[in-house]
């Protein structure tokens, strides 16, 4: 036995983990950017209340369709300008924001329980089982997802919270698929088989055996999901499947701004605008996620 | 190849059994009563209510309903629409051209700018090049389409009045539907300026459709051939003194294809999701928007069958894909 061999706590071996990732994360300048206008969108959820001008649902008669304040005829009062009934942009897309990552984080939280658990189910029993679950995830990947979200809303009714429901079950194969494999890959390995030895039981090999191994790629796809439920949620809300006016979700809002597209610039660009940068900041975090948490690209 | 071919076909049957019986629990569960809506305004008394149940099999147990559902599927009988009493398949098959030519567009645009943008970003790695335009292809794969869509008409039908909003040619002119693509029957019918007409309601609505298939394609062709460029059979190549032209085109590029050629196929079910939102938008007389309109008048048989055929075609095109993965790959085979 050599006398150099230090035994590292778990708890150094975390923090080596930790300082690894955020070294890779930070060589990635573009997720750098994007966390931090993910960190900004946060906060001006959070605080929306605070920081908005005015009431999101607050109509001003006497100022519709104001422009921009820069814009001949624009008022300071109302930076971005007003919508047809006369609400004030800005705070619509500021309360917007609260919308669009309640939506990702209830759609990415759901999605990824459901999957993992039907995953870690496919990927451990295999067998029927396995059959069984992933026979049921292709039908469900067979059908394009804003398809089946949307058929899956009439049925459940227009609103947010079947919207989410909807985009949650499209994206829940995702996960299993993932959780299975990464399952496959590990259950044969020494640790599981040492763990199994030593008596842990199915639920413990599952749980907390088998599954933080394979949390690297569910991570970076629940980042992605993220991004695409924020996209799904507004094109739902563009087609009138989503949340409901006079909710400021931002595709609600570009739905009713449509008609006055060639005559109000700002009510149709604004939204869409707040659209991409969000789900932009995302896939920029997820692209720096993936090279920092994937070992295979870290040596190249 | 024959056993693969097999193998793949078996393999789709009970997906295939399970996408019809979503489509028909679908149906069955959404809100509202089928016979009251094909009733109208007017109302219905109870007595005919219970003879068209009767008549439309409704009143019968449901796994009844779903092997005669099935049944028919198997003669290619879809039922009718409870709106315009057309046969759903008459409906799809005249709409469903619409929805191809759009398609087959985009997927070009995309194809024919993606892969050399990305085998050049690939080539040029680091430069100024392979930055805007990885940058470009991030923002179009996060791109909301229906505001893209939006914005598009803004620009160029608003302002600068270029192409026409909606539709998929000018209504002065006319001619038979021999191919159903506009495109080929403006050109066969001879009229001055069909061509023209088709082409410019077309062009707006396919950018749109192609632009995440085109960011979707450059980054996986970039990194495809960033992978493929580190092989050893490459630097053999290299090394052997083989000019750049030729170890990029044909070693490196046929290689790095594969997983591309993958990617393209893959973008059917995208196109479809992107279809539904590009065709509300330019009022394109296809099947997203055929989709859109049969689920807000809840016509049942049309949802219903629409859900099917769409699963039944993206399920078709994975399939062709898979195959031609085999028939290029000769290892993914002979697993």
């Amino acid at each position: 036995m050599s006398d150099t061999t230090i035994k590292l706590s778990d708890a150094a071996i975390r923090k080596q983990m930790l300082a690894d990732f955020l070294f890779y994360f930070r060589q990635n300048r573009g997720a750098v950017v994007g966390m931090w206008v993910f960190l900004g969108l946060v906060i001006l959820a959070i605080f929306a209340q605070v920081i908005a001008p005015h009431d999101p649902t607050q109509q001003y008669r006497d100022a519709l369709l104001v422009p921009p304040f820069w814009q001949e005829g624009g008022s300071t009062s109302f930076l971005l300008g007003t919508d047809a009934v006369g609400r004030d942009m800005l705070s619509r897309l500021i309360y917007g924001a609260q919308y669009s990552l309640f939506i990702g984080i209830v759609v990415v939280a759901i999605a990824l329980i459901g999957g993992i658990f039907v995953g870690l189910l496919a990927g451990f029993f295999g067998g029927w089982v396995d059959s069984v679950i992933m026979r049921v995830m292709d039908v469900i990947l067979a059908f394009p997802s804003l398809l089946l979200a949307l058929v899956l809303v009439a049925v459940l009714g227009p609103g947010l919270t079947n919207a989410m429901i909807a985009i949650a079950i499209v994206y829940q194969p995702h996960f299993a698929r993932l959780t299975r494999a990464a399952v496959m890959g590990e259950k044969e390995r020494e640790y599981v088989t040492a763990a199994r030895v030593a008596g842990a039981g199915t639920m413990r090999l599952m749980f907390k055996t088998i599954l933080p191994n394979c949390l690297a790629p569910l991570i970076v796809q629940a980042t992605l999901s993220f991004s695409s439920a924020v996209l799904d949620s507004a094109a739902l809300g563009f087609l009138g499947m989503g949340a409901q006016p006079p909710a400021s979700e931002w595709g609600t809002m570009l739905a009713e701004a449509r008609e006055f597209i060639l005559r109000a610039w700002w009510v149709v660009t604004l939204p869409g605008l707040a659209i991409l940068i969000s789900v932009l900041a995302i896939n920029l975090m997820g692209d720096g996620l993936r090279d920092a948490l994937d070992p295979k690209l870290k040596r190249s | 190849m024959i056993r693969f071919i097999l193998s793949k076909l078996l393999y789709l049957v009970p997906t295939f059994l399970g996408i019809t019986l979503i489509a028909f629990s679908f149906v069955r569960i959404l809100p509202g009563d089928p016979v009251l809506l094909m009733a109208g305004e007017r109302g219905i008394s109870p007595e005919r209510h219970a003879e068209l149940s009767a008549q439309l099999g409704f009143d019968r147990p449901l796994w009844v309903q779903y092997f005669d559902f099935l049944g028919r599927l198997f003669h290619g009988d879809l039922g009718n629409s409870l709106v315009t009493k057309k046969p759903v398949m008459a409906e799809f098959l005249t709409l469903f051209p619409a929805t191809v030519e759009l398609g087959l567009v985009a997927i070009l645009i995309a194809t024919l700018i993606g892969v050399p943008v990305g085998v050049l970003a690939a080539i040029k790695r680091g430069s100024w090049f392979d930055q805007v335009s990885m940058t470009a292809a991030l923002v179009g794969f996060s791109m909301p389409i229906f505001w893209w869509g939006l914005l598009l008409i803004i620009f160029f039908s608003g302002i600068l009045g270029w192409t026409p909003v909606s539709g998929r040619i000018s209504l002065v002119y006319f001619f038979p539907d021999v191919t159903g693509f506009m495109l080929i029957d403006s050109l066969i019918s001879g009229q001055k300026g069909a061509f023209g007409s088709a082409l410019s309601h077309l062009i707006l609505p396919s950018v749109v459709l192609a632009t995440i298939p085109l960011a979707v394609i450059a980054r996986q062709t970039r990194s495809a051939m960033l992978e493929v460029m580190g092989e050893d059979y490459v630097r053999t190549a290299r090394a052997k003194g083989m000019p750049p032209s030729r170890v990029i085109g044909v070693h490196a590029l046929r290689n790095a294809m594969i997983p591309v050629i993958t990617t393209i196929g893959l973008q059917i079910g995208v196109l479809m999701a992107g279809a539904i939102l590009t065709e509300t938008i330019f009022s394109w007389p296809g099947i997203g928007k055929w989709m859109i309109d049969s689920i807000s008048r809840r016509d049942y048989p049309v949802v219903q069958s629409g859900l099917l055929l769409i699963a039944g075609l993206v399920m078709l095109v994975n399939l062709l894909v898979d195959l031609t993965y085999g028939l290029i790959n000769p290892r993914i085979r002979h697993k």
